[in-house]
């Protein structure tokens, strides 16, 4: 678990299934300490980039850097680094959140487990339902205990599918402060979202991507609607390039 | 095999809670018994080796039925991708899975033997070490295949009957070795040196389709 | 390979046509007469379909662990064949068979085994056909399982069938019935070849149209 990087690097990735190309030559570069939003609407190939980016799901071509590693030739020792929050939660419904928590524990082979999974279950705010099944959670949350699933071993790139999904106006605020922490302690964070409200108030950087492509990029959180209105203009009618 | 204990344990734990993968397909094994008992017992009389027959079908069938739903468990919340996403040797994975398989398909395989000798007074004690070793070889060689090829199915569409499309003529040599040695073993005279070699063959079997597994589940896994 | 497609596919309709009379002018054998001549057709198949067995899954290896798209495109077509000449041996063998042991069905082990053989194949394109996206790994594996299998299949059905032994037909070749024997295998042979050429040119299209299609979408 030495294994370690402060950036990543997406060089030209693109990535079809069969005729549909989800992915068109989309270049980005994440810095430790930065949080990066992928914008777009629905299909516009987040969740297709978050895969790359997570190792699932090789590149068609194109490839991504983790530091001075890929994913081929780091393996376990790069996916021991990453940390995913997909669209589905990855939670076993018929298992306690205490369960859930320590079953990924083991799996990353932590040390302190149970201390880290007492923790876990305090920063989700799920202390008193530590012991009920998580079938029985609303929404919401499953979507807390997800994240702090994903935040367990201490990922250094974490890659969130629609964190706010689900989330009340407080559990909201509470994971954008979740957020800013990380960030202050080096992790590097990429977020898929369609909610610009949110977005503005934690995003450093923004693509916004529509159809596989990189249409605009911000540099910072504030400008991203902006630009993520010219880009859906430029593309509607013409479906020309814009980056 | 860290990794590989660890979703043992988790499975295990899954599965006390609600046990409903082991009652049903023990249940679903004993009714396996009783069909195939109708079809081929004839004026009360069990036609010959019908015992050795039927308990080996009765695991093929519900061995099948408990492999796709182990996965189906894996893929509700897409879990099985995060499996993937640990930080392991991914036939790890597969040895876990593996392993919970063959703790199912021996409670089905203690709960049909007596069900088998009490309906076709098959004599099970006869040789019960033969008996013993080729049902394991046999789960042993079912279980290895039917597992790698039940997680390549998580993501493929009408897997429920590919499944059992692609598991059973790979399975039949299992079947045919299983079916003999246990007939030989079930003869009023048992018949051991016949036992040993469908033994040997499962082993054989066993070696090959387990190294096989091992080596193709990281290339098969990967997502296309 | 388009160049010599054509000609080559005339000697195959040559050999094919000459075929019968080859087999007719071979010396008649005793006990069987003429439906012994069925051999003649059944055999070669059944070879065809072992050589494409073998080179499915061969393919299917180098595909799944090289990830090389044109042993998946020679796997596939491989595979159809299988199946095809299968087909061939299937329904010839139960012809012969029911002159030679008055049955149409025998569970002779050969017979059995090349049933066994075909199943696998059979569920190999069931794979690949309805499988969704990604189909062609999982129809790899299979294949390449398949491969493995062949002599616990032979083995397996072998033994279980001596259990209840049975003369078998064993068929000695006198010159004259060799030399038309290696004339259809060499006829089937090429047709073997033509065809997996043909199948493996259409799949390589394919996967050029593909790549165009996804060019027109830069």
């Amino acid at each position: 678990m030495a294994l370690d990087f402060d950036r990543v690097v997406a060089e030209e990735v693109s990535r079809s299934f069969g005729r549909r190309r989800a992915l068109s030559r989309v270049s980005m570069v994440c810095e430790a300490g930065r949080i990066v939003g992928l914008l777009g609407p629905n299909g516009a190939g987040k969740s297709t980039l978050l895969a790359v980016l997570s190792t699932l799901l090789p590149p068609s071509s194109g490839r991504v850097r983790y530091g001075s590693h890929e994913a081929r030739t780091g393996g376990p020792a790069v996916r021991a680094r990453i940390g995913l929050l997909g669209h589905d939660l990855y939670l076993y419904p018929d298992l306690t959140a205490r369960e859930n928590l320590a079953f990924f524990a083991r799996l990353y082979g932590l040390p302190d487990a149970g201390s880290r999974v007492a923790e876990a279950l305090r920063t989700a705010g799920l202390e008193s339902r530590g012991d009920d099944v998580v079938s029985g959670f609303s929404r919401g949350m499953r979507q807390r205990l997800a994240l702090e699933r994903a935040l367990l071993h201490g990922p250094r790139l974490l890659l969130l599918d629609e964190p706010f999904t689900g989330l009340d106006e407080a559990s909201g605020a509470a994971l954008v402060a979740r957020l800013r922490g990380l960030k202050s302690d080096g992790a590097i964070v990429v977020l898929a979202t369609h909610d610009l409200d949110l977005a503005e108030r934690v995003l450093d950087e923004a693509l916004v991507l529509g159809d596989g492509r990189v249409r605009a990029t911000a540099p910072s959180g504030g400008q991203a609607r902006e630009r993520y209105r010219e880009a859906l203009r430029a593309t509607a009618p013409s479906g020309g390039s814009a980056s | 095999m860290r990794v590989a204990w660890a979703i043992l344990r988790k499975d295990a734990a899954v599965e006390m809670r609600s046990r409903e993968i082991v009652y049903t397909t023990v249940f679903f094994a004993a009714s396996c018994v009783l069909v195939f008992a109708f079809a081929l017992v004839r004026e009360g009389r069990a036609m010959p080796d019908a015992a050795a027959a039927i308990l080996w079908i009765a695991v093929a069938f519900s061995g099948t039925l408990g492999l796709g739903r182990t996965f189906e468990r894996e893929r509700y919340t897409d879990t099985l991708r995060a499996l993937m996403l640990a930080p392991s040797d991914r036939p790890a994975v597969y040895v876990g899975k593996l392993l919970g398989m063959l703790v199912l398909l021996a409670i089905v395989e203690a709960a049909l033997l007596p069900l088998i000798a009490l309906f076709f007074a098959a004599p099970i004690t006869a040789s019960p070490l033969w008996l013993a070793a080729l049902l394991a070889a046999g789960t042993l060689g079912f279980a290895s295949v039917g597992t790698l090829f039940a997680a390549m199915l998580v993501r493929a569409r009408s897997r429920d009957v590919l499944l059992p499309v692609l598991l059973y003529p790979i399975t039949i040599p299992v079947i045919i070795a299983g079916v003999r040695g246990t007939a030989a073993i079930l003869q009023p005279v048992p018949d051991e040196a016949m036992a040993r070699f469908w033994a040997a063959l499962l082993v054989f079997f066993d070696v090959v389709f387990v190294t096989l597994s091992l080596w193709t589940f990281e290339p098969l896994m990967t997502e296309q | 390979m388009t160049r010599v497609f054509a000609p080559l596919a005339c000697l195959a309709m040559a050999l094919f046509a000459a075929a019968p009379a080859v087999v007719a002018n071979a010396p008649a054998e005793a006990t069987m007469g003429l439906v012994q001549r069925i051999f003649y057709y059944h055999v070669p198949s059944a070879m065809l379909m072992f050589v494409s067995a073998v080179v499915c899954g061969t393919a299917s290896a180098a595909y799944l662990f090289r990830r090389s798209a044109a042993a998946d495109r020679l796997a596939s077509a491989a595979g159809e064949l299988v199946v095809v000449f299968g087909l061939i041996v299937l329904a010839t063998g139960p012809l012969w068979a029911r002159k030679a042991w008055g049955v149409w069905w025998d569970w002779d082990a050969r017979l059995t085994s090349s049933l066994l053989l075909w199943l696998m194949f059979a569920a190999y394109l069931l794979v690949r056909r309805y499988g969704g996206p990604g189909s062609e790994k999982l129809a790899g594996a299979m294949a390449l399982f398949g491969m493995a299998n062949v002599p616990f299949v032979y083995v397996s059905v072998n033994y279980w069938r001596t259990l209840h032994p049975k003369t078998s037909v064993i068929m000695t070749l006198e010159p004259g019935m060799r030399s038309a024997f290696w004339f259809c295998v060499s006829a089937f042979a090429l047709l073997y070849a033509l065809l997996l050429a043909l199948r493996l040119r259409l799949e390589e299209r394919r996967a050029e149209a593909e790549a165009l299609f996804l060019a027109l979408d830069e």
